[in-house]
């Protein structure tokens, strides 16, 4: 037994007549985007929240990060924030909002109050849920209709996934990140493959990360289309967890602990499948084209359409189309517009302080519109202490208030026409940043610093 | 057959077969920025969300309305979508298949679907089925070169009919058993075993925070 068969058995309710699992959800996170219309579908029904205490709120996507005076100058973000006060409100939900200084993106937010635990099942209306399985939990991206299913039954109805182990082991090179590990996986795998899986990262390498680290990795599991990532828990979870606001408390810890070893993967467990990664090899991973799996080292040059599997080629025609590159060509060098470092990928403390580290004294390049956007108030306060927010903003960056911002496309933080953004987010959809002709490179936090100073792509190392 | 009028009720109706002309779009990998740009999320209910699904590429950067599928009123009518692999992978959003289905779409056949998304037209009662690349591209072809041509999904058979071929098809067990028994609507379903709930709840230490 795995950990997923472990959590699975613990907080399976029943067997739906379809053959499904009803599972007994722990933790259910919401924010404003996905959660309206499934209490509007509540209302219609007259049902109530069954556990309200187990579902917590936070507002991160319509956030504008410049300008957070109320009411928003965009009506319509004006009007969802409204939707989720009066929703949280009427339902006697805990809500982190604007006002609280534990606002921030659901994913940075849920692990640094504490509220994210190993051994839990996790869900949240948005498909980086499986950030959260960095601490062993099995979290899972929804829908609105299955947000409305834990409102009303705190379950879900699923079916267990499989599992592959993935890996990894190897001293990282100096310049490499989680980030790295994780493009190089789904560039390898396929956005593809990880379908009907749930990844477990294991091995040398993914030990020795920090948290931030690991749910850097378990976040874009998803673009994987692994809908769950976890790591098992240990000591530098444990670590991590002990004092936050939401843990348990100093006497009930150590009965925490046992819990949350009780569930790890034993050494020897099962799998359905296992992938190996050897990280001492890794690069700095760069993306080329309009989906996370299209990314290459940078040293490398992009590939040649006819030397890729067939099913691949079309998307990498309308990539090099979309991006203006070519056929084997670097893009280490490529002129960027604009340095985007944050969201639930790359936007904690220590992505910050890599980031700061990489442009502290230098100054970005003139024509390079940057931005940083801690991913919580409290990333940002604990920057701010560390005097992160001087380095960057006398490099030239703007520092911003805690929200998704330039991941997406929900709030004022946008590209223009067909610039270039070099970002530390997680998608390089067509349109993910909000103009239909923006491109995104997908990099790690430090080569968006040096990109930013360089004014285009550059090696790190 | 009209299954979306009465989604707020908690008996779904029982899936069993979609009839209808077809539209295809082609491409892998279509994500759901692709179906619905997250600028349009910016609302708190779906109603008339329909009409802005793949605006992105019905309308180019000048303004210009494109070629697109959506954009060709032969197919307005169609109520069955043809896609090729990983469709609706990205976000979780089920603003895409709820614009899809708002649109007019009342199932989907293609080669591969994401997984939450797969999960999101299930909970709507929207079939996603899967077939062979080869059998979706011949299903392309030919609503391509006949608009009109009728399709039919048969989920008790499990079959694809067209007027000159019939495909077996592929889904998830579980999403067949649902929507053929009509239990696609999980709510209720879940709400069920609230005893259950309160039991499984009762034995998970964190529940009761270690106490
Ligand atoms: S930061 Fe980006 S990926 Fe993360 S929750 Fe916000 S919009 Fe989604």
């Amino acid at each position: 037994m795995n950990l997923l068969d472990n959590v699975w058995e613990r907080h399976k309710v029943a067997t739906l007549p379809n053959g499904q699992d009803q599972l007994f959800i722990g933790l259910h996170l919401i924010h404003e985007v996905t959660s309206p219309q499934a209490f509007q579908m509540l209302e219609e029904r007259g049902l109530p929240v069954l556990y309200p205490d187990r579902t917590m709120a936070t507002v991160d996507h319509i956030v504008p990060t410049a300008d957070q005076n109320r009411p928003f100058a965009d009506p319509l973000a004006e009007e969802m924030i409204q939707a989720l006060e009066r929703n949280t409100t009427a339902y006697g939900i805990r809500y982190f909002g604007l006002d609280s200084s534990h606002q921030g993106i659901v994913h940075i937010v849920g692990p640094e109050l504490g509220l994210t635990q190993p051994g839990m099942t996790i869900a949240c209306g948005d498909s980086h849920t499986s950030t959260h399985g960095a601490f062993g939990s099995i979290a899972f991206g929804i829908g609105t209709s299955q947000v409305r299913d834990v409102l009303a039954s705190q379950c879900l109805a699923m079916s267990k996934p499989k599992v592959r182990r993935i890996q990894v082991d190897g001293e990282l090179p100096t310049g490499v990140s989680a980030k790295d590990i994780i493009l190089c996986i789904i560039a390898d795998l396929g956005v593809n493959g990880g379908l009907g899986f749930a990844y477990e990262y294991a091995g040398s390498t993914i030990e020795a990360l920090s948290m931030e680290g690991r749910m850097t990795i378990c976040n874009m599991s998803i673009e994987g289309a692994a809908r769950v990532g976890y790591v098992n828990p240990d000591q530098t979870t444990f670590d991590y967890i002990r004092g936050r606001k939401f843990a348990p408390g100093d006497e009930a810890f150590q009965r925490a602990i046992d819990y949350w070893k009780s569930i790890a993967s034993p050494t020897g467990a099962d799998y359905d499948d296992l992938y190996t990664i050897d990280a001492s090899t890794l690069e700095p991973m760069v993306t080329w084209g309009i989906n996370p799996g299209q990314a290459i080292g940078i040293t490398k040059l992009t590939p040649l359409i006819a030397d890729l599997p067939e099913e691949h080629r079309e998307v990498a025609q309308a990539a090099y189309r979309h991006m203006s590159f070519a056929e084997s060509e670097p893009i280490e060098g490529k002129r960027i517009d604009v340095a985007f470092i944050g969201s639930c990928t790359n936007g904690r403390i220590t992505d910050l302080r890599e980031a700061a580290a990489a442009v502290k004294g230098r100054a970005v390049a003139a024509h390079v519109r940057a931005l940083v956007v801690p991913g919580s108030k409290q990333v940002a306060r604990q920057a701010q202490e560390e005097g992160l927010d001087e380095i960057f903003r006398a490099a030239g960056f703007q520092w911003r208030a805690a929200g998704c911002s330039m991941c997406l496309a929900m709030n004022p933080d946008k590209l223009n026409g067909n610039e270039l953004c070099a970002s530390s987010s997680n998608r390089n959809f067509i349109g993910r940043q909000g103009s239909p002709t923006g491109r995104t490179l997908l990099m790690s936090p430090a080569m968006v610093a040096a990109a930013a100073v360089a004014g285009r792509v550059v090696d790190i190392r | 057959m009209s299954p979306h009028s009465d989604s707020a009720q908690t008996n779904a109706p029982q899936i069993t077969r979609v009839d209808g002309t077809a539209i295809a779009v082609r491409g892998n990998d279509i994500d759901t920025d692709r179906i619905i740009p997250a600028r349009f999320l910016k609302v708190v209910t779906f109603d008339g969300i329909g009409q802005f699904a793949f605006q992105d590429v019905r309308i180019d950067e000048n303004g210009r309305v494109t070629d697109h599928p959506f954009n060709n009123p032969v197919y307005r009518k169609a109520s069955i979508l043809l896609a090729n692999r990983n469709f609706g992978c990205g976000s979780s959003r089920e603003h895409a298949p709820q614009a899809l289905m708002r649109w007019g779409v009342n199932a989907i056949i293609g080669e591969s679907f994401a997984e939450i998304f797969a999960g999101n037209c299930n909970a709507l009662g929207v079939p996603a089925v899967t077939v062979a690349q080869s059998e979706i591209a011949e299903l392309m072809s030919l609503v391509e070169s006949r608009p009109d041509a009728k399709i039919s999904i048969d989920l008790l058979a499990g079959t694809v009919i067209t007027p000159n071929s019939q495909y077996r098809f592929q889904m998830p067990a579980a999403y067949l058993q649902s929507l053929v028994g009509g239990t696609w609507d999980s709510t209720a379903l879940l709400l069920q075993n609230t005893e259950e709930i309160r039991k499984t709840a009762a034995n998970l230490p964190y529940v009761a925070r270690f106490a």
